[in-house]
């Protein structure tokens, strides 16, 4: 955004109500994007709110008109995109100047940013990349906590695609535009808009935010892991970890993807048409072997639980309580979460003790299942004689009434 | 004043009628009083009621571990800290209701799911769970290790 | 001597047992084209002595709090022999005696048989009804399920809306502003203790009138007697109607398993007072139609509150329904046909509002 030096003559209407002379507002607020500023606008931002003015980061004057306001003798500044991370930075880096507002705020928004692809490029001349105002807007500037604010969690992945899903605005930087239609398509994107599971990674999370940069390709893995420890550790001591360094793959994102995470089949493991493993391996390795039995242990598991899900559902629908059955159902589900979790060991007799603890469980759940339907036939057994003692007195009755009054 | 019977002796039709009608009777009472019955004998196993159960027993667990228990139909969770006190929680994590565990190593409730971290009082430490675990109180009955919550009116 | 025989002088040595019964066996249930619907009484108050003595064994297990009430009846459902039969009896033989109640009610209403001098006789009925609606009310709670939570929540809602005393009501039934364990415990109260009472009191009543008056027969039937004593028709109570009423009642046990058996009352989820209400949430289908009735009603109609308009409107049609014996007292004139036209439309109103209730999301 560069301001230029624009000579315009204001026309004063009225400054009914004003308690401060600011004719910087007077004037803006009557003027065409970009030097579109209103005072309801202004009042939303966080510095107006602290206390700071046009002036704090402008310079000029605002009791006077134009051209005074605007002069260099009123300390008016002009600056150019290239300046403007260092103009935030001039107060956000200095720790003994943000204490007087907010002394839990971090300082170092600017330091990371030099660190950043972002600071590098704009460093060699590049004014095409995100600066401060790109991402946190400008003149009404909210609180990341503020869910209105252009940097709270869930507004993040719109706020990078402005420009990371703009084809046309990334000519020239050689990087894809894909990431926000992957990520919208993700689980992760659902845990955040579906579920407002602020806990659920953005872009920031994996890329960081002032010092955004692409995780490297053999510590991908160290990101995943903030969550999915687990599976992070498994791989480390796996034979993948090598494998990828050696190939430059990334190291969850070469079977999971990076943007486009989405909820993971068991048909992504295995030798299926599916599977992400035939990718490398083919018939006669043993990474095939493995794959092929992992993906075997899986499905065993999984399909007597859905059996037992299915005679549970029979047994509830004719009547029968099966809680407790469900219960044990939930612990044989786990087992199955946890399987799906250590086949990232690579192993499967690792993988088979999870499916057998998984399988013992849901055998009893199936016993409790089974008995809920026995009972239900004992019941209706029951019921069957009960109606028959019933038919039998109901027919003496019968007969004992047309006996009586035949007399 | 005894009333006499009617004389005569019973025509057959009439006594297939009674017969009957008296093992209907008999047949119908019995599959009523039946059940009856049986509701009346207590089940072996009592019902303590939705605010407490049997955790485990005393000696069960070494110091600084942890079993997993049912209470009503969710799970919780029973650890034994190093200093020997017990503790007792919900075991259903808050982010996405995976089943917690104890990390033997980190003296905290962990959960394996999503690395969501929770201190023996219930509260989320670290991690993606959004609230704490409802906490439980635990008293020791003889060699019964009993759990019980406490419920609003 | 016969086993019945010997009984019975047994009994009348020690009770006067022939003098108590007399009456009794004098009694006659006029014979005509509706007297099919003479079995209905009886069936109501076979189908409360079910509820009594199901209701007492329940009592054996059921606890009445809050915290407990859920799992005693999860309980009684899965772990206590055959308390899955005694609790679905209980929750099916209720609805069906509402149901018997209701029809007893509109067929004594079409029959006439309120006049003079059985005026009281539908008075304490009437009240008899608006008793077994409050035992259903107060016994739906007692699971302390999510439907029933939120359909007392509603149904105490609604009572709270009634000018001037609705909010005193409606504090006193939830024992406090809110739908609480309190309003169990008070729920529980009512139901065991405060409905049974009055009610064994007003049956008594009610039946002490049915036999000081016999059974009536409607205006018609009685004109054509009239004319043609000989066309006249009665049937011994004791024991012939008595042993058609047991093969009813019979029939009534047998049903009452096979539902029992076949499609067993549900537990449903605990009620969670922090939660939200279930969506497209309804009461049970014997006050749907008042129900759907207020739910039609526009919010505002001229200066009134719609939903206050249209319950004060129940009101004062239920008094004038159990006024009605007053106001359609003898005769064929032109009261009496207005008489049978509103309990036509009553009845109409009712059925019709209960399907549209049914059917409505």
């Amino acid at each position: 955004m560069s301001v230029g030096l624009f000579v315009a003559v204001c026309v004063f209407t009225g400054r009914a109500g004003a308690d401060t002379p600011n004719s910087c507002l007077d004037c803006h607020s009557g003027l065409d994007a970009p030097l579109k500023v209103t005072a309801e606008q202004f009042a939303q931002d966080i510095h107006s709110q602290k206390g700071l003015t046009c002036v704090s980061c402008h310079g000029g004057d605002p009791t006077k008109d134009d051209p005074d306001a605007m002069s260099k003798s009123a300390g008016f500044r002009t600056f150019t995109r290239k300046d403007i991370p260092a103009l935030c930075g001039k107060c956000h880096s200095d720790a003994a100047f943000m204490r007087k507002y907010n002394p839990s705020l971090r300082t170092d928004q600017y330091s990371q940013y030099q660190t950043s692809v972002h600071g590098k490029l704009l460093a060699k001349g590049d004014t095409k990349v995100a600066v401060c105002i790109d991402c946190h807007s400008v003149h009404d500037l909210r609180s990341p906590k503020d869910t209105r604010s252009t940097v709270h969690p869930l507004n993040v992945p719109k706020t990078c695609s402005r420009c990371h899903a703009d084809a046309e605005y990334m000519k020239g930087h050689k990087i894809p535009t894909d990431q926000f239609a992957g990520y919208t398509d993700s689980v992760h994107y659902k845990a955040l808009t579906v579920r407002g599971d602020l806990s659920a990674p953005t872009c920031v999370t994996c890329h960081g935010n002032h010092g955004a940069a692409p995780p490297g390709v053999d510590t991908v893995q160290n990101v995943c892991a903030t969550c999915h420890v687990f599976q992070a550790q498994l791989f480390e001591a796996s034979a993948h970890k090598e494998a990828f360094k050696a190939a430059s793959l990334g190291g969850c994102i070469t079977c999971h993807s990076n943007h486009r995470i989405k909820h993971p089949d068991d048909e992504l493991l295995g030798t299926g048409d599916k599977s992400v493993c035939t990718n490398c391996h083919s018939s006669g390795d043993p990474g095939f072997k493995a794959a092929g039995d992992m993906h075997a242990q899986l499905a065993r598991l999984d399909t007597q639980v859905k059996s037992v899900e299915e005679l549970l559902n029979r047994a509830e629908d004719s009547g029968m309580e099966v809680s407790e059955a469900h219960t044990a159902q939930d612990q044989a589900r786990d087992a199955l979460t946890k399987a799906r979790v250590t086949i990232h060991s690579l192993q499967a007799p690792k993988v088979a003790q999870d499916i057998d603890a998984g399988m013992k469980i849901g055998e009893k759940a199936q016993e409790a299942g089974r008995a809920a339907l026995a009972e239900r036939d004992y019941r209706r057994k029951g019921l069957g004689l009960s109606l028959i003692a019933i038919l039998i007195m109901v027919v003496g009755l019968g007969l004992y009434i047309r006996q009586i009054e035949r007399d | 004043m005894k009333i006499e019977e009617t004389s005569g002796p019973q025509p057959t039709r009439r006594r297939l009628a009674e017969v009957i009608l008296g093992g209907g009777l008999v047949a119908s009472i019995v599959s009523f009083v039946y059940p009856v019955l049986r509701y009346l004998v207590p089940p072996a196993l009592p019902d303590l009621g939705g605010d407490e159960v049997v955790a485990g027993k005393v000696g069960e667990l070494k110091p600084n571990s942890f079993k997993i228990f049912r209470f009503g139909s969710k799970p919780g969770i029973l650890v034994l800290t190093a200093d020997g006190e017990y503790r007792a929680l919900s075991a259903t994590c808050s982010h996405l209701s995976c089943t917690v565990q104890y990390r033997t190593d980190l003296h905290q409730v962990w959960c394996a799911c999503h690395n969501g971290l929770y201190d023996l009082t219930g509260r989320n430490v670290s991690g993606p769970p959004p609230r704490p675990l409802d906490p439980y109180q635990v008293h020791v009955r003889g060699e019964e290790i009993v759990v019980s919550r406490k419920r609003e009116a | 001597m016969s086993v019945p025989l010997s009984i019975r002088n047994w009994l009348d040595e020690r009770f006067g047992w022939e003098k108590l019964t007399e009456p009794l066996r004098h009694k006659t249930v006029p014979q005509h084209r509706f007297s099919v619907w003479y079995f209905l009484g009886g069936m109501t108050l076979f189908l409360f002595g079910i509820q009594v003595i199901t209701g007492a064994l329940l009592l054996l297990y059921y606890r009445p709090s809050a915290n407990e009430a859920f799992e005693s009846v999860q309980y009684i459902m899965t772990r206590v022999q055959f308390g899955w039969l005694i609790r679905s009896i209980h929750s099916w033989s209720a609805n069906l005696m509402i149901f018997t109640a209701f029809c007893h009610m509109f067929s004594v209403a079409f029959l006439k048989a309120y006049r003079k001098p059985r005026e009281l006789t539908w008075v304490s009925g009437m009240i008899l009804l608006f008793l077994i609606l409050g035992f259903g009310f107060s016994g739906y709670l007692l699971p302390w399920n999510t439907l029933a939570f939120f359909a007392t929540k509603v149904g105490t809602q609604i009572a709270g809306q009634v000018p001037f005393v609705g909010m005193k009501v409606m504090i006193f039934l939830r024992g406090g502003e809110e739908v609480t364990g309190a309003t169990l415990t008070r729920f529980f109260g009512f139901h065991i203790a405060v409905l049974p009472g009055i009610t064994t009191f007003l049956l008594l009543m009610h039946i002490a009138l049915v036999q000081k008056f016999g059974m009536s027969a409607p205006p018609k039937v009685e004109e054509e007697w009239k004319e043609h004593p000989e066309k006249k028709k009665e049937m011994r109570f004791f024991p012939n109607f008595l042993l058609r009423e047991l093969m009813a009642w019979y029939v009534a046990l047998g049903l009452l398993g096979a539902l029992a058996a076949l499609s067993p009352w549900g537990l449903g989820t605990k009620a969670d007072p922090f939660g939200a209400a279930p969506a497209g949430i309804k009461p049970e289908w014997y006050f749907l139609f008042m129900f759907q009735t207020l739910k039609l009603i526009p919010a505002k109609l001229w200066f009134m509150d719609g939903e206050v308009l249209g319950i004060m409107t129940f009101n004062l049609a239920g008094l004038l329904w159990i006024l009605l014996p007053f106001f359609d007292k003898e005769g064929n004139g032109r009261r009496q046909r207005m008489a049978l036209g509103v309990t036509i439309f009553a009845l109409a109103f009712i059925v019709a509002m209960t399907i549209y209730g049914y059917l409505a999301k």
